[in-house]
């Protein structure tokens, strides 16, 4: 915007300003209805969707599910649509940064005097596509549910050794589905595909010490399992055999 | 150098005539109007609050000014809801992560009058309070209004946006259940992913490199003294600035033409 643009601005604002009507009290009646608006939007939430308490928080558990409030769901869905393990700091904090610094600065880049949304398709487009990108990545938050069941099959060769073993096999089974790892990884047809790897055949790329030592100190936003080991060693160790178990399908 | 021209002394008003012998003794009505009057007098006299007041809600707003102008305001209100709402659960709640959080939260849910209810409007409060936010960022962008001479306002309303965030981040561990904890867990996790300055903020967060007990009560601190003073101060300033450069016309919207105004006429 130039100075004669600035000014012509000015100029236009002060005369829409004189033929408009003082805040008080018509502006203050509507702001007023709103306010009366959200007040009782608020209470009827309350009123019909309460204030649960889940079960108390329980740092040795295996039973939870992290999932944040509701208009984080994109946040959380950008970890799961930027795949790649080198890529995890931008989806995590790169392409949030980005987006607030592009937000910060919009008056400073976006300099034409025009105002009109349908005369400014690239800012309106943009915007638009935003919005879009957001309810959808909202939209796929709330629906990715926490799987609690994997029907990948038992391995015919412990089956047939069964015993033990295959016991071990079991629990280990349920503790993974019971720990929410279906959450963030992929097992078979199971599962959310990211933010973390696939684990359908996770054997076969790493070795029981090495997937020990990732459940115990893993690769963020992952959390740490060394609660459950000290407390609860055998189900730490029939979780790391269960998972040193899948050679794929 | 030029000469700097105060303003005039103010002329005190002259007073009141007194009344005509004979005259109508006053209303109880008419005494408390003036009470009233010479009360605000008293305040105004030490103050020069009502040139500020006048200042502020005599100004015009532009022709066309419509629904959508109305959710900066309500953004406000949804804010102050949760400032008092948060201010009674803060009566009851305790920050100890050894179970008193989660102990008094369930007090509050129990066994306190309207606990519950006060309760729910906190925690979904929150919820209407990012949608509005949400919508009048939406409404500033597509009627350009971010344009000269808003840039300034832009940039606090922006940073109110992100505090905003930050609000329902660290209030959302307070309740210390399974679903607050984990979910605490991995966003602080989250943090520590970013490049140079994230270990740092992680670390900040949780009071150490772990989480420990003094990690809730640094939350709580933020979540209740830290941001809500600076969003205060912010919204103060947003305020000011919508005061003095007056809000925007509808986009779409010319100033009529003079001439046909008096053609008209």
């Amino acid at each position: 915007m130039n100075k004669q643009e600035k000014e012509s601005y000015l100029r236009e604002y002060a005369l829409m300003k004189q033929e408009g009507k003082p805040f008080f009290p018509y502006a203050v009646a509507k702001d007023g209805a709103m306010a009366a608006v959200v007040m009782l939007s608020i209470i009827l939430m309350s009123l019909f969707l309460g204030a649960e308490l889940g079960p108390k928080a329980d740092p040795t558990t295996t039973t939870y599910t992290p999932r944040p409030e509701w208009y984080f769901f994109f946040l959380f869905e950008l970890l799961k649509v930027i795949k790649p393990a080198e890529l995890v700091q931008l989806a995590t904090i790169g392409v949030p940064t980005i987006c607030m610094i592009l937000l910060f600065l919009l008056p400073f880049y976006d300099r034409s005097p025009e105002r009109r949304p349908e005369r400014r398709p690239i800012a309106t487009t943009a915007g638009i596509f935003t919005i879009c990108a957001m309810g959808y990545l909202t939209y796929l938050g709330a629906h990715a549910g926490p799987p609690t069941q994997i029907d990948m099959e038992t391995p015919p060769a412990l089956v047939a050794q069964g015993g033990e073993k295959l016991e071990q096999f079991e629990a280990g089974k349920q503790v993974v589905t019971q720990s929410g790892c279906a959450a963030c990884h992929k097992f078979g047809e199971n599962g959310n595909d990211g933010p973390g790897p696939d684990l359908t055949d996770i054997a076969a790329r790493l070795p029981e010490q090495a997937i020990a030592r990732t459940l115990i100190n893993p690769t963020a936003p992952m959390p740490s399992f060394q609660n459950l080991q000290e407390e609860e060693p055998e189900k730490f160790d029939a979780m790391v055999m269960y998972l040193s178990q899948l050679k794929g399908e | 150098m030029p000469k700097l021209k105060l303003p005039a002394p103010p002329i005190p008003l002259p007073k009141p005539l007194p009344k005509r012998p004979g005259a109508p003794r006053q209303t109880p009505v008419e005494t408390a109007t003036e009470a009233g009057i010479s009360a605000v007098d008293w305040v105004d006299e030490r103050t020069s609050l009502s040139g500020a007041a006048r200042w502020m809600m005599f100004r015009k707003v532009p022709r066309g000014t419509n629904w959508f102008y109305t959710l900066g305001s309500s953004t406000m209100f949804a804010f102050l809801s949760q400032a008092v709402t948060g201010v009674f659960l803060a009566m009851y709640y305790r920050p100890d992560a050894a179970g008193g959080a989660y102990e008094s939260i369930r007090y509050i849910n129990n066994e306190v009058f309207l606990g519950e209810f006060v309760h729910g409007m906190h925690k979904w409060g929150s919820s209407v309070m990012v949608i509005l936010i949400f919508l009048h960022m939406a409404r500033t962008f597509f009627f350009g209004a971010y344009k000269y001479p808003r840039e300034l306002n832009w940039g606090i309303g922006v940073a109110l946006l992100i505090l905003t965030m930050a609000m329902s981040f660290t209030g959302y561990l307070l309740p210390f259940d399974q679903r607050s904890y984990w979910a605490t867990i991995v966003g602080v996790n989250i943090n520590g992913t970013g490049p140079l300055v994230g270990p740092y903020l992680s670390d900040f967060l949780r009071a150490g490199p772990e989480f420990g007990a003094t990690t809730l009560s640094r939350f709580y601190a933020i979540h209740m003294l830290l941001i809500p003073g600076i969003m205060a101060a912010l919204i103060g300033a947003h305020l000011y600035l919508v005061a003095k450069l007056g809000t925007t016309a509808p986009p779409w919207l010319k100033p009529s033409d003079p001439v046909k105004k008096e053609e008209k006429a």
